[in-house]
């Protein structure tokens, strides 16, 4: 067992976690992107940024990657962790504003505006495809090809795979792949219609009837009056 | 179009280092020289006998400059775009190559005589700009000088 | 060739191939790849014809050597034993060397070097300028001898430094060694090479890996080049004596794919050890082990980066790890290995012969030795310098470079590569060393220092830097490749007309965060030639955004050219010159530039012999 510093609270973890497990263990939460439980940690995004050590040796390090020891110091929200993880989100943002992850999470992390050129790139390179063909469905259809700029990911020769077996794992793990809401300020490259979300449909029905549920409503964010549907219950 | 490439030497090649992962950019070198680009097939070998994912071939392939997926012309031209060349006036060499040959760098002409790269440094730098043509190194150059190297390295060729 | 089973033979080789040095008389041509790109081959082998046709063979040898150092001035002929110092050598010149100078002892004073200040010829090599401020403990061995030859590297002491420490020093006394000299990684890191060592030797599990990284990728530096073609033998033997204090049995050389005659001359020298039982097993009778492979880099600049290298020696793409553990305990196949740069290596044969004391006299107090720059770019006597640390810009540029070419002004001194900035020329008394340069903002690096005259654009520097980052970022971590991206479009904006003011404190935020958030040390370092050069040149920044001008005549959207009808005679010559055809004019009469179709290319303005081309 290792004895860590969280946040100034003594703790134990266990050997072999990593800063994020024992995070998610404490019931603390920071972003991340590039992580998924049980496939193998890439440490790309950046999202998941913590500081860690002391004073003018601190340094901030991704939580997913970095192991627990004894003795380590962790501070999860320091300012300078939680102002770089916004600029980071903001430079994704600025790469593929039409995840609804990013979004999602921009809301979350109070992100009002984007200063960077939209790349509008359908894909955030975060690997997650990679990994689950690889390590969860054991066939290794998709990889990283070229390098900094012209990196992407795609199939050998970027032709048909032979070995790809059609299973949608790549497509349900992807978050590019979910596109973002419409909010009010759809054609922006931040949506935030979240943030403020008030929903107005409460005035009329006894749940909210947003597109969160099964009945894809939305009309709050759209900045439309609820309207009740002919013969709907209240 | 298939790629019909006799890939036999592939094998003596790969033969001769055995399934040694820590060769497999030399391999990739040594394939390179002899068809003058990477092609599909013996990538698709490569991996087979040292026990990789063909993706992780083509991944490596893909992500270092000095590999080809596709042919190449039969000379090849490379602008050092080094820091030392560039404040010497590189950039206007390269530019001078492109207007002449008709093409942009990274690219073959048409009739595929000729292949334009760029490479961040040859490590020549107090000769900058410096540009080599099939491995043979021009220093001091200049665009005035460029159509001159052109047609002297033609002349020597044709004399084969 | 013979194999060499104990120290006792090496050192009774040594001593019969010294003997057969004396004042025999030699005829070396630099073989380096510089001055073979000026023409050298064509001088070798005009030598050895001449020496052939005139039966002069037992009399006279023509040998190849490595680098002379003084690059600008190749092909480099030196002629022993009266060390007459040829320069800018050509084939036609050949038969009146051996003709005068080989058989008769005669100079030949064309060739000769004149000295800039007192206007007179140097005769002998150590007199010339350019070498006497100089202190080349590194890298003087390599002109006197022929590349990956073992025995000439012997018969000027080489391997001695191995003898001693096999017959007299244990593992931990050769660390303690290193660690008493002060030695710091050369390859721009700076970290303490003996703690290094130290490190490694501690950490558990077997096998150990030493690595030499010769993926000197820093466009400008090119002593790791000339080291490794001109004197392999001595990265050889500072990996034999790493490898002992470590307790490894392999080693690796990666070498950048851009550098042919450096892999052809490492395996030479690997082959000529292993036959005189240098390298193999039980090395010297001392019970050692130790064997060396050459890797092939693929060009990649972001290989030269420690774990993005053992990533590549593994078959994967080049993409570093994080470090939070670090490689002295898990680098490559997840092994304690001690990765260290070609000139740490070279150093280290030095220190074991001459002792850490003596070695600790020479540079500065938290940065002993010497270091070898590649001083390149806007200067007169560019080439490869080794001083001592602590000297000042000043003396490397005006004592050694012998000034600004063309006379111009010194605007500022690159250093430190892609990773590192600019010093403005108000700074240039800095004395140069690890801590002095990082507090101005920029690095060592490998040591490529790139002057730069008052036509330079240090705005155009600056994005010079962020196009090449981006294509050599791995593009792994959304900090570098995205943050590069982002850089690069403000400063597109900026030299093109766009920019804003604001954008200058968004580049600074984007800094921080490439420094804070990024994977690896390109990331991390990616931004100090733009902040850097905000830092010094914060003027010229501002013209370019409110003024919308370059002054420095540089950014192609923000000059344009123009002919003086006064000036201009009608000679056509820039018609001709001009790639674009946008120049049209009789015969005799003015000519004019169609802005319309000009490319802003200045084929015109250089080729113009009346000025009559203006730059506005």
């Amino acid at each position: 067992m290792a004895k860590i510093k969280l946040n100034g609270v003594e703790v134990w973890a266990e050997d072999d976690w990593t800063i994020l497990e024992t995070l998610r263990f404490y019931g603390i939460s920071v972003p991340t992107l590039c992580h998924q439980d049980g496939l193998e940690e890439y440490g790309g995004c950046r999202l998941c940024l913590v500081e860690v050590g002391e004073g003018d040796r601190s340094k901030l390090v991704t939580s997913c990657t970095h192991p627990v020891w004894d003795g380590l110091s962790v501070r999860t929200h320091s300012k300078w962790a939680v102002e770089t993880r916004k600029v980071v989100l903001e430079l994704l943002l600025a790469r593929c504003p039409s995840s609804r992850t990013l979004q999602d999470m921009a809301a979350q992390m109070g992100l009002r505006e984007v200063r960077f050129k939209p790349r509008n790139q359908d894909c955030v390179l975060c690997g997650l495809c990679v990994r689950v063909c690889e390590e969860q469905m054991a066939s290794g259809a998709l990889g990283f090809v070229n390098r900094g700029e012209e990196s992407g990911i795609t199939t050998p020769f970027d032709m048909t795979s032979d070995i790809c077996r059609r299973c949608g794992a790549c497509m349900y793990i992807c978050p590019a792949c979910q596109l973002r809401c419409q909010g009010p300020d759809a054609q922006g490259t931040l949506c935030g219609a979240c943030t403020s979300l008030s929903p107005s449909c409460l005035e009329i029905y006894d749940d909210v009837k947003c597109y969160m549920s099964e009945t894809s409503c939305g009309n709050c964010i759209r900045g439309q009056a609820p309207r009740k549907e002919e013969g709907e219950k209240t | 179009m298939k790629d019909e490439v006799d890939i036999s030497k592939v094998e003596s090649i790969i033969d001769v280092y055995g399934s040694d992962r820590e060769m497999l950019i030399t391999m990739l070198h040594e394939i390179q020289a002899e068809y003058g680009y990477l092609p599909r097939d013996a990538m698709v070998l490569v991996s087979s006998r040292l026990d990789l994912p063909v993706g992780q071939v083509y991944g490596v392939a893909t992500f270092y400059k000095a590999f080809n997926l596709s042919p190449k012309g039969r000379h090849q031209i490379c602008v050092c775009l080094g820091t030392a060349c560039h404040v010497r006036g590189a950039s206007e060499v390269l530019q001078s190559l492109e207007n002449t040959l008709g093409i942009r760098r990274g690219e073959s002409t048409e009739d595929l005589e000729f292949s334009l790269e760029t490479v961040n440094c040859l490590g020549a730098c107090a000769l900058g700009p410096v540009v080599t043509i099939d491995g043979e190194y021009h220093g001091n150059m200049t665009p005035a000088k460029v159509k001159t190297l052109l047609d002297n390295h033609l002349q020597e060729g044709d004399g084969v | 060739m013979r194999c060499l089973l104990s120290t006792e033979d090496l050192s009774e080789a040594r001593r019969s191939l010294e003997e057969k040095g004396g004042d025999r008389v030699r005829i070396m041509v630099c073989g380096d790849t510089g001055c073979l790109a000026l023409g050298g081959a064509e001088v070798r082998r005009a030598l050895d014809e001449e020496v052939q046709k005139r039966g002069l063979a037992g009399r006279v040898e023509v040998l190849s050597t490595g680098c002379h150092g003084f690059c600008e001035r190749g092909p480099i002929v030196v002629v022993k034993p009266q060390d007459v110092f040829y320069q800018r050598v050509k084939a036609e010149d050949v038969p009146r060397i051996v003709e005068l100078t080989a058989l008769r002892g005669e100079v030949i004073d064309e060739l000769l070097y004149v000295d800039p200040r007192s206007g007179e010829r140097v005769v002998q090599e150590e007199k010339v300028d350019f070498y006497r401020s100089q202190k080349r403990i590194i890298i003087g061995e390599i002109d006197r001898i022929r590349p990956g030859e073992i025995e000439d590297y012997i018969a000027i002491g080489g391997y001695a430094a191995l003898v001693r420490v096999l017959e007299e020093m244990g593992p931990e006394e050769v660390i303690d060694e290193l660690k008493r000299s002060g030695l710091r990684g050369r390859g721009g890191g700076g970290f303490p090479t003996g703690r290094k060592w130290e490190l490694c030797r501690s950490a558990a599990g077997q096998p150990k890996y030493v690595i030499c990284n010769a993926d000197e990728g820093d466009p400008g530096a090119y002593m790791d080049r000339s080291l490794l073609e001109g004197n392999p033998h001595r990265i050889l033997e500072g990996m034999l004596i790493g490898a002992y204090a470590i307790g490894s049995e392999q080693g690796y050389i990666y070498v950048r794919n851009e550098y042919p005659l450096a892999i052809e001359n490492l395996h030479m020298a690997i082959k000529q050890a292993k036959e005189w039982g240098l390298l193999g097993n039980d090395i010297l009778g001392s019970g050692l082990n130790f064997r060396v492979k050459v890797v092939r880099g693929g060009g990649a600049f972001v290989c030269g980066e420690s774990t993005a290298l053992m990533a590549s020696v593994e078959g994967k793409r080049g993409e570093p790890r994080p470090k939070h553990v670090h490689t002295v305990e898990s680098g490559l196949w997840n092994h304690p290995t001690n990765l260290n740069n070609v000139e740490t290596w070279a150093n280290v044969p030095t220190i074991i012969n001459r002792g850490a004391e003596w070695y600790r006299t020479i540079g500065t107090e938290n940065s002993p030795g010497t270091k070898i720059f590649s001083m390149v770019g806007n200067i007169n006597n560019t080439g490869l310098v080794e001083v001592p640390m602590g000297t000042t810009f000043d003396q490397m540029i005006y004592e050694i470079g012998g000034g600004i070419r063309g006379g111009k002004r010194l605007k500022a001194i690159q250093i430190g590569g892609p990773s590192g900035g600019c010093i403005p020329a108000e700074l240039t008394g800095t004395k140069i060393d690890f801590d002095a340069l990082r507090e101005l903002g920029s690095m060592m690096g490998s040591g490529g220092m790139i002057v730069m005259d008052e036509d330079t654009c240090m705005v155009d520097i600056a994005r010079y830097f962020v196009e090449f980052l981006k294509e050599e970022s791995c593009g792994k971590c959304t900090p570098c490749r995205e943050g590069l991206y982002q850089m690069g479009e403000i400063l597109r904006d900026i030299t093109s007309g766009r920019g804003e003011e604001r954008q200058l404190d968004l580049l600074q935020e984007l800094a921080r965060v490439m420094r804070d958030a990024s994977l690896c040390a390109l990331g991390q370092t990616a931004a100090n030639p733009v902040m850097s050069t905000i830092r010094y040149f914060r003027d010229e920044y501002m013209e370019h955004i409110t003024g919308k001008r370059c002054p420095a005549g540089i950014c192609r959207d923000l000059i344009s050219y123009s002919i003086d009808p006064e000036k201009c005679t009608g000679c056509g010559r820039c018609a001709r010159a001009c790639p674009a055809d946008a120049i049209s004019g009789g015969k005799g009469e003015p000519h004019e530039i169609d802005l319309a179709k000009c490319i802003k290319c200045g084929s015109c303005y250089t080729t113009c012999k009346f000025d009559a081309v203006m730059k506005v």
